[in-house]
């Protein structure tokens, strides 16, 4: 049925955004947990700073991002070039391009939840089980892991409909390849430019579906998973 | 000795300057009002607050000084804050094993049953933390640090964040801890009437500095310190029960000096108790006095008597048979019995109460 529905180009576009979007929103998990746990706990006067960088993405037109990246990445770009010399292709143009871009761009949509629930785990309940014998690593994973799960779950849901709904950095970096960059986002805009809009449609109502029922476990969980630390 | 420490450390305008040694048993209650330095004082101990420049030893183990500083994780000690803080994530029987686990088998000294047995815990294990009443969670806490098989036990005022009933319910149980516990206690408090009820030694902090630390008997009767000058002032007896009365539903109680009658107490003959008698509730007469309805009299020998807070009133220190106790009268009856020192009256005792 789903063949019918979606012609070849569109389910490859769709297998593109779905892929790209879950190696990014894992990777993100990853990569932004030490980040936020430093950002929620560290003392350091760097935090600013790199607190303002992560935060970057949200306030940056997209295509300013992708445009650095491609400058950066592509084959006359630093690191482009030093790939070559390895041997390698550069990231532009390519789906590992997409994803070095999709990880910075939705940075803070992990970070920043992740920070928020850590910052909310507090001193005491470390304090408590440093008095328990739990080493600095122990403590990390035996309470503060747990304790902020919610933030994993809103970080991690984020990351991916953020994800899927990216547009203008895909675009500037990956350029549009039907079968290998070109996301469902893209398709759409395709799609529109050749008049197709049966087909934007069908795209862009798969979309939405999936990014309000993505948002929909987000705030189920929030709900449900309330608890409280000192309260009676 | 088992705790010695050397701290002098200012921090945001104020001066914590302590040097300090807790005896090897027992508890040692460090008292002062909010504010003199008491919580901050117990978590340099505990390693929770790095205070540069301070010695601390325990035992034979440095804890800090100049060059080193253990961190918590690697002290051996328990700590009991003033809320109950329980993992919210954890039932109560995964909170009590938290600390167990850590320990390793050949080092741990408190079993699990046993610590359920001690804070009688028995049918809440299976609970959520949420689903605990205050007092029942600060007694899960208390089970808790026991179970890391700690060398030192460091309270943090844990009656403070209850309600009365939260109170009476935990408070049996710390005296419990008292007899039956061999490592030395910490326990911060700024409850006069708690402090007399469960410490052997006090230490007095006040603005951050020591005022007085000694056998609890010692200081609370130091006419010369703001201890004795409290509202709930007074002193404490130990003794033994010696009778049980079942005719009048009392028990007596043989202190070195005499013998006193308390409500009657589920208690063998011979159990060591521990009295507080507040300065208030004692009054002095010149004779054994024939026709009154307080039961409880003993003969005292006057050692001093010292202004106190109120102008109405002084603060006469007696000897009961070597052990200081303190009376609260007014300046009249001074004047009128001709209290001084020197002088033997009989100690008229309107209110005890009982440790243990």
């Amino acid at each position: 049925m789903t063949g019918d529905f979606y012609s070849p180009g569109d389910l490859a576009a769709l297998w593109i955004s779905v892929r790209l979007a879950v190696i990014t929103s894992l990777s993100l998990l990853l990569l932004g947990t030490p980040l936020a746990w430093w950002l929620a706990s560290g003392r350091s006067r760097f935090r600013v700073i790199v607190e303002a960088v992560t935060a970057l993405p949200l306030v940056l037109p997209p295509t300013v991002l992708g445009f650095y990246l491609l400058m950066f990445l592509g084959p006359y770009g630093w690191a482009g070039r030093t790939m070559l010399h390895l041997g390698m292709h550069p990231l532009s143009f390519s789906f590992g391009g997409l994803v070095v871009g999709s990880i910075l761009y939705s940075t803070p949509f992990v970070v920043q939840p992740l920070q928020t629930a850590f910052q909310a785990v507090g001193t005491r309940a470390l304090e408590v089980a440093a008095t328990l014998r739990a080493g600095p690593f122990d403590r990390f994973a035996s309470v503060a892991l747990p304790l902020a799960r919610r933030g994993f779950v809103t970080g991690g849901a984020l990351a991916f409909a953020h994800t899927l709904g990216e547009f203008g950095v895909v675009l500037m970096l990956g350029g549009n390849i039907p079968g290998r960059t070109q996301t469902a986002a893209i398709a759409i805009y395709s799609h529109v430019e050749v008049m197709d809009y049966v087909g934007a449609q069908r795209l862009s109502a798969t979309l939405l579906v999936l990014s309000f029922v993505l948002l929909l476990i987000v705030y189920g969980t929030q709900r449900s998973s309330r608890r409280d630390w000192t309260a009676p | 000795m088992s705790l010695r420490l050397d701290i002098a450390w200012s921090r945001r305008g104020f001066e914590l300057n302590v040097q300090l040694e807790t005896p090897a048993a027992g508890i040692t209650a460090i008292f002062g009002p909010s504010g003199s330095g008491k919580t901050t004082l117990l978590r340099c101990i505990a390693g929770l607050e790095h205070a540069p420049g301070a010695q601390l030893q325990f035992k034979d183990e440095i804890w800090q000084d100049r060059n080193r500083f253990l961190p918590t994780h690697r002290r051996r000690l328990g700590y009991v804050f003033q809320e109950p803080s329980l993992f919210p994530q954890l039932n109560v029987s995964d909170n009590l094993r938290y600390g167990l686990k850590r320990v390793p088998a050949s080092k741990r000294h408190v079993r699990l049953d046993e610590a359920i047995a001690f804070l009688s815990l028995k049918d809440l294990l299976d609970r959520a933390p949420q689903q605990l009443s205050g007092g029942q969670r600060q007694r899960v806490a208390i089970a808790r640090a026991l179970l890391s098989s700690p060398q030192l036990l460091l309270m943090d005022e844990p009656l403070s964040s209850l309600d009365h009933a939260g109170r009476q319910e935990v408070l049996p149980h710390l005296q419990r801890l008292h007899d039956e516990l061999s490592i030395p206690i910490i326990y911060v408090s700024h409850e006069i009437s708690e402090v007399m009820l469960i410490a052997d030694h006090m230490a007095v902090l006040a603005e951050g500095r020591l005022e007085v630390m000694g056998p609890i008997h010692e200081v609370l009767t130091r006419t010369d310190l703001p201890v004795a000058h409290l509202e709930q002032s007074g002193s404490v007896l130990d003794g033994r029960i010696a009778q049980h009365d079942a005719q009048y539903s009392l028990s007596y109680i043989e202190v070195n000096g005499g013998r006193l009658a308390i409500s009657q107490r589920e208690a063998p003959i011979g159990t060591s108790v521990r009295v507080r008698i507040e300065a208030r509730d004692v009054s002095l007469a010149l004779k054994p006095p024939q026709q009154s309805s307080i039961t409880n009299i003993l003969p005292a020998q006057v050692i001093e008597v010292s202004d106190d807070r109120d102008p109405a009133q002084r603060l006469v220190k007696l000897d009961i048979n070597g052990r200081p106790l303190l009376a609260r009268i007014t300046r009249r009856s001074e004047h009128q019995l001709g209290i001084a020192p020197g002088a033997r009256v009989y100690a008229q005792i309107k209110s005890v109460a009982l440790m243990g």
